[in-house]
């Protein structure tokens, strides 16, 4: 029986630490991409550095892909030890094929309540005839022939990786992975990837991480302030050797405290800065954020959600931080909060949001997730834009320089030390137009009013949302989930059933005449959110009308929402 | 373009009326900054007098400086971000014993270590002055206060060793009374390269109207200053809290970070990601 070719396949491939679960997984991510395929690899891990659990969900289609599958089509069991950690994450079903060591221990129970096929293969026996040979290299042998991959396809990116390790280290890969490939080609896997659309456009392959990383660097970031936080630390990595090639400077901290009131100290003297974090240092840095606020010292903080309250789930994605990032601050304190939608999207929104920053003398929070922050996607390069940090700097002072004075839009020429006649004293007290320190009702008030109307006031154009579609029927989504949202309403519109898309990127300001727009005609409302406590939907009601009826579907980390459950929470409702 | 000033300490000075009681050290001490900054004939607007919380940090917004008056505690960390950007600036960072020995004790233990050219200036008056008297970690185990009745019982913390022996490049210790001499002691400071670290014995006259004592108190180092790691912790075993001097002048490098050329085409970085 021939199947038609599938638009998209996904494969698992879960071992213990160290058994190099994840190599295979880039390695297949790398060997597609390169041959003209798109893919996403998440990796979901267990807590422990070395020795936990690891594994590697990849979907390789042939257009662009950013979110999961609702099951996989193939699932490779290098070992079993700890798979049933995360069984609940990786779903098969009866058209799924199982590949599973014999010697590897037993496969979760979710295998054999799947109803999938399971084909064993002892890929550590066959590994060891082979000097220096390693199951993760049988298994990537495997999965390539099962994928229809040529071998001389496999080999080049591993070559690459292994360029440093010498040519037997080459040579042992090569010798596994053919063996993989033999003892795969007995096996029967009905499905093959759809030929990729022929495209000339320049391709990459980045996560989310490095994505915003870059967006900061392309909006004028040249300074970072950096402590190591699971899932944000790539963010900082890529910025240490890269600012520095761009004339920018990465400071490493002593502590998220540090670290923001570094940035602080940085803008203040006129260059653009960014920290990265995750829930944990958003809330250590939330007093340094009302700072910015008030002294009007742009800065952008970006959160790389995990699952929280306290130190939750580290290496798992949540979109539980909207309430500190909107609300945390004590007093009034308006500022911007973004977030992306994709990884592709992570550049762009970091970008705007130093953009915004910079322009609005305010801080930026951008929320991430570690679903898009440690995801790898291949991408088409996204075009470049103007977004580009322009301050309003003090240029003519003549007589007495007033910091925070009163302007048409709000935002007043900023001083940058070593100025003449521009000596100001930035402060978090209250202060007066010159700066002075107040406690009086009208300065209050002013100052108040000033640094809210400066964002109300602001033109943010298209980019605050993404809106897709007329039906009458609209999901409003943020974050990551865009990406499933947008795949499960193209399922929906296959049933016949027309469905809006509606997903701020922009969270704070808030823009209500917006969405009431983007809504209008809608009946129906779907808000899906990845929170226990339905954060995302209190702020809508808080902040927005929402017309007609309204649904929520949201549920906590690390359980993603699928495309697939969202297709299915649209059919229920419309029948 | 930034010719000299006249360069007389006035010109340092800003209009504002210092919120601070009369009689209380923190006066002094913006006199000893004044007069260091025109010793040094630095133009008022290449200086950065960074702050945090209390009466002490209230000093950046009394000269005519650039001022930063951030949170309680951060002082260090937000001048460690001004100044690796802005290398041309004069950094100084001013603090009190609560603000950097106890909320910002950590930023002090790395600010020494990191060693990036700065001076750090805490007004010690062994007590929280504005928030009206709790004791400070430089407090006497037996002070009463309304937060610590009959006395803390805790013994108090020795900022000159914790410098010592975190790296600090320069270390001193004077008294606000002696105004000259502080001066002079702070515009060495300032020219030492890396962190330098001085604390200023600052009475608090309201809540602490024993100290106004020290000028009594207060005696020169019987050691000399030195540049001798060993020498100087020596001293420091028989510091009864009074001695005022310099007494340590370190050689360490100071940290900056090395900052390329600005020109490089940023596709260059994309490189990185190219399929
Ligand atoms: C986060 C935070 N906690 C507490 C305070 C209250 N507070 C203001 S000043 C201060 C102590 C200041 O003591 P010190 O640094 O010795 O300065 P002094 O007033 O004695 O010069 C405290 C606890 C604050 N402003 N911020
Ligand atoms: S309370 Fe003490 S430290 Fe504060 S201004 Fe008055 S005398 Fe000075
Ligand atoms: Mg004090």
């Amino acid at each position: 029986m021939t199947m038609a070719a599938s638009p998209s396949i996904s494969i698992a491939v879960v071992g213990s630490g160290g058994s190099g679960a994840l190599t295979t997984g880039n390695s297949l991510l790398e060997t597609a991409c390169a041959a003209g395929w798109h893919g996403l690899l998440t990796r979901t891990l267990g807590p422990q550095i070395r020795g936990g659990e690891a594994a590697a969900l990849i979907r390789l289609a042939a257009h662009p892909v950013e979110c999961l599958p609702d099951q996989f089509d193939l699932l490779i069991g290098i070992d079993w030890l700890n798979a049933h950690r995360f069984g609940a994450e990786i779903k098969v079903g009866p058209q799924s094929l199982v590949i599973s060591d014999p010697r590897g221990g037993e496969p979760p129970p979710m295998v054999a309540q799947s109803g999938a096929r399971v084909v064993e293969i002892p890929m550590k026996d066959m590994a060891k005839s082979i000097p220096d040979g390693r199951p993760n290299m049988i298994a990537l042998g495997i999965a390539s022939r099962l994928l229809g991959f040529t071998a001389e396809l496999v080999f080049a990116p591993i070559e690459k990786k292994l360029a440093d390790k010498g040519p037997a280290a080459i040579e042992a890969s090569r010798a596994a992975i053919n063996v993989g490939f033999g003892a795969a080609a007995t096996v029967e896997f009905d499905r093959h990837l759809a030929e990729p659309r022929p495209s000339t456009a320049r391709r990459w392959l980045l996560s989310g991480n490095e994505a915003v990383a870059l967006g900061a660097i392309r909006g004028g970031v040249r300074f970072a302030a950096a402590y190591p936080i699971t899932p944000a630390t790539e963010i900082l990595e890529w910025l240490a050797p890269n600012l520095v090639k761009v004339g920018g400077v990465l400071l490493q901290a002593e502590d998220e405290l540090a670290a923001i009131n570094m940035i602080i100290g940085s803008s203040f003297g006129g260059t653009p800065s960014i920290t990265a974090t995750s829930g944990p240092g958003l809330s250590l840095m939330i007093e340094a954020l009302g700072l910015a606020t008030a002294s009007e010292i742009p800065i952008v903080v970006v959160d790389v959600m995990r699952g929280g309250p306290s130190t939750g789930i580290p290496t798992k994605s949540e979109q539980t931080d909207l309430n500190i990032a909107i609300y945390g601050m004590h007093g009034d304190a308006p500022h911007l909060v973004l977030a992306p939608q994709s990884v592709s999207d992570c550049l762009f929104t970091t970008q705007w949001a130093t953009y915004l920053a910079e322009s609005l003398q305010a801080p930026a929070i951008v929320l991430s997730d570690q679903f898009m922050g440690q995801a790898r996607v291949a991408i088409e390069r996204p075009a470049d834009v103007a977004f580009i940090g322009q301050r309003c700097t003090a240029t003519e002072i003549t007589g007495d320089y007033k910091r925070y004075a009163m302007t048409a839009d709000g935002v007043s020429p900023m001083s940058i030390p070593g100025k003449r006649g521009g000596q100001y004293t930035a402060d978090g007290l209250t202060h007066s137009e010159r700066g002075l320190p107040t406690s009086g009702a009208t300065d209050h008030l002013a100052q108040l009013d000033k640094r809210r109307d400066k964002l109300d006031g602001f033109n943010f154009g298209d980019h605050w949302a993404s809106v897709e579609g007329t039906g009458e029927f609209a999901i409003l989504t943020w974050g990551s989930l865009t990406s499933a949202a947008r795949e499960a309403i193209e399922r929906a519109a296959v049933d016949g059933i027309d469905v809006r898309l509606v997903a701020p990127r922009l969270l704070l300001p808030t823009l209500p005449e917006q969405l009431t727009a983007a809504l209008k005609g809608v009946k129906r409302i779907l808000v899906i959110e990845q929170t226990h406590g339905g954060q995302f939907h209190k702020y809508l009601r808080a902040h927005y009308d929402l017309p007609g009826s309204v649904r929520a579907l949201n549920r906590p980390g690390p359980l993603p929402i699928t495309a697939g459950e969202i297709h299915r929470a649209i059919a229920d409702w419309r029948s | 373009m930034n010719a000299p000033l006249a360069c007389k300490p006035a010109d340092y000075k800003s209009e504002i009326k210092p919120i601070w009681c009369p009689g209380c050290g923190d006066y002094h001490v913006l006199m000893s900054f004044t007069r260091a900054f025109a010793q040094l004939g630095l133009p008022p607007e290449q200086i950065a007098v960074i702050s945090g919380i209390g009466c002490s940090s209230r000093i950046p917004a009394y000269t005519n400086c650039y001022g930063f008056h951030g949170v309680h505690g951060r002082s260090l960390a937000l001048a460690a971000g001004l100044k690796v950007t802005r290398p041309d600036l004069t950094v100084v960072v001013a603090s009190g014993d609560g603000d950097g020995y106890s909320i910002g004790g950590n930023h002090f233990l790395h600010a020494c270590r990191r060693n990036i050219d700065m001076t750090y200036v805490v007004m010690d008056n062994h007590i929280y002055g504005m928030t009206k008297g709790q004791p400070s970690p430089t407090t006497e185990p037996e002070f009463d206060t309304a937060l610590s009745p009959g006395g803390t019982g805790v013994r108090p913390f020795h900022p000159l060793v914790v410098a010592l022996a975190s790296g600090a490049n320069f270390i001193a210790r004077c008294f606000s009374g002696e105004v000259n001499e502080t001066a002079d002691v702070l515009a060495e400071a300032i020219r030492h390269p890396g962190f330098s670290f001085v604390e200023i014995l600052s009475p608090c006259v309201t809540f602490r109207p024993d100290e106004k004592n020290w000028k009594d108190q207060v005696h020169p180092a019987s050691v000399g200053a030195t540049a001798d790691q060993g020498k100087a912790a020596r001293r420091l075993m028989t510091d009864d809290g009074f001695n005022i001097g310099i007494l340590y002048r370190g050689g360490r490098t100071p940290y900056r970070p090395a900052v390329a050329a600005t020109n490089i085409d940023l596709s260059e970085l994309e490189k990185d990601f190219e399929l």
